[in-house]
């Protein structure tokens, strides 16, 4: 088993802005539900965090409002997941609720050394 | 209550007294003297007792009888006084000036402190729950071979292990410090956890045994919500949890001794009085803002005493176990999660979920596949019974099996 990074970036603003509580609630129980289905399959190594949509930016002589200015799409949180393969480690990122907000997730092995 | 009764009954509840007193007296590498002495301490009533009769007050005729033997013990074995004494905690050849307490707080204290004792890391837990049966519940080695379903030298030996081992690394027996407490009484919370499994899930065909190991385990986990530094959050959960499962007793056996599955159970039977508890200490477990599995075990036992299937009950139960997977994983809570998740989104759904668990040698995935495949592909589900049959070890398992596959 390798070990992936899931990164999943999506416009958060737009999507608070837009959603009632309802909707809020059931987008959380559809994260519970496809987090709960990779740990079901002891690949969850672990959920990792949401992120706040607030950010810095810090460059040697530059410190920005993050995360970044310039384009809308956000970090808004991470996990760690097991799979056998990147293909494997894809088809679990498909099912991801962050695709019906129209996100994307950044899926990355993880260098174990 | 009669002789025949009474003393099998006071074995039970004041054996562990004695020996964890004097244990605590004599120092844990000690323990096999404790044990003697208590049950030297029975074999006198049992012959005193049937031709004097009962005393009046029969507890403490064996409390003074322990005291009276511990103190002869040290009396008249020199070579103890001689070669051990000098070595053990209360040291002093004139053993009046260290009299054996056997009052109610210092025999609770002993015990909880042996409790840690005994579920020190630095013994594997198999032997953690032997040793608790033994000195801290008075079980006899053949009852604790039984719920193992092994036998009495596997037992003896496993627990001569555990002591040496107990001995060797100098444990003490005494309440941890409070920094410490946390990381102990996880393994303490752990050996009851398995104690009551033990007694729950055990294929040993005695009931009797099986309902004394849970309430054994009940009780010991009572002693750490009692004393108030261990009543902790978790503690109350596990409690808890303990509540609602025993409270399915009488209702998960049938007359002839075989399972009823928990959708066949006849809810009259089960017991309201422990349902009521487990609310009250799972109400008591919310302070603070740690979530143990213990606490998610128990949500979802407390959501199985309604037995009406709502929608509201198998959503909640489905959360609790995505949470309790993140926690820990099991194959167990896998397979019960994609059952609850084929109640809140259908069997489809569920049905897909399960092939991704591809729990291949595990007769209950075969089994809840075979559920799954109900009605929607009849054939499918016949075909995954079968497989679970042949995987299932024991008759009860088999007979579950069967009866499903006769149903469809």
């Amino acid at each position: 088993m390798k070990e992936f990074l899931f990164l999943y970036r999506t416009d958060y603003d737009q999507m608070q802005q837009q959603a009632t509580p309802e909707q809020m609630q059931a987008s959380l129980q559809r994260w519970m539900d496809w987090l709960g289905s990779i740990a079901a399959q002891n690949r969850l190594i672990d959920k990792g965090r949401r992120l706040e949509n607030s950010g810095r930016v810090v460059k040697k002589d530059l410190v920005t409002n993050g995360p970044y200015a310039e384009i809308k799409e956000s970090i808004g949180g991470y996990s760690f997941v097991k799979a056998e393969s990147y293909d494997d480690a894809v088809e679990i990122a498909k099912g991801c609720p962050i695709h019906s907000a129209g996100g994307s997730v950044e899926v990355r092995e993880m260098n174990l050394m | 209550m009669s002789e025949q009764q009474l003393i099998p009954h006071l074995f039970r509840t004041e054996f562990s007294k004695i020996t964890s007193v004097l244990c605590k007296f004599f120092g844990i590498e000690h323990i096999e003297i404790a044990e003697d002495i208590a049950s030297d301490t029975f074999l006198s009533a049992v012959e005193t007792w049937s031709y004097k009769g009962l005393p009046q007050n029969p507890t403490a005729w064996l409390y003074t009888v322990a005291k009276n033997k511990a103190r002869n013990y040290l009396h008249h074995n020199n070579i103890f006084i001689q070669k051990i004494a000098p070595e053990i905690k209360h040291t002093s050849t004139d053993v009046e000036e260290n009299e054996i307490d056997l009052s109610e707080k210092n025999i609770t204290d002993s015990q909880l402190q042996m409790l840690f004792a005994l579920c020190h890391p630095v013994i594997p837990v198999e032997a953690q729950i032997g040793l608790s049966l033994r000195i801290l519940c008075g079980f006899g080695i053949d009852e604790i071979a039984n719920a193992f379903l092994t036998n009495k030298e596997t037992i003896n030996k496993r627990l001569f292990r555990a002591k040496e081992k107990l001995r060797t690394e100098k444990v003490e027996i005494e309440f941890p410090t409070s920094t410490e407490i946390n990381r102990r009484l996880e393994t303490v919370l752990t050996t009851l956890y398995l104690l009551f499994n033990e007694g729950y899930f055990s294929e040993s065909s005695d009931n009797v045994l099986r309902e004394d190991l849970c309430l054994e385990a009940m009780r010991l986990n009572y002693l750490l919500i009692e004393n108030e530094q261990t009543n902790l959050p978790e503690v109350n959960a596990l409690f808890a949890l303990m509540c609602f499962h025993a409270s399915r007793f009488a209702a998960r056996k049938n007359e002839n001794g075989e399972i009823v599955l928990y959708e066949d159970q006849d809810e009259n039977l089960w017991n309201k009085e422990l349902i009521e508890r487990g609310a009250y200490y799972l109400n008591q477990s919310s302070h603070g803002n740690k979530i143990s599995k213990y606490h998610l075990e128990a949500g979802i036992a407390y959501w199985h005493t309604i037995k009406a299937d709502t929608k509201e009950k198998w959503e909640n139960i489905l959360k609790l176990y995505n949470h309790l997977l993140q926690i820990q994983y099991s194959p167990i809570a896998a397979l019960n999660r994609t059952f609850a998740l084929s109640k809140v989104h259908g069997q489809q759904t569920a049905i897909k979920e399960a092939e991704k668990l591809q729990l291949i040698n595990n007769h209950y995935y075969y089994s809840l596949l075979g559920e799954l495949y109900k009605e929607i592909d009849n054939n499918k589900a016949k075909e995954n019974f079968q497989t679970a049959y042949t995987l299932a070890k024991t008759q009860t398992d088999k007979q579950t099996i069967k009866k499903k596959m006769d149903e469809l």
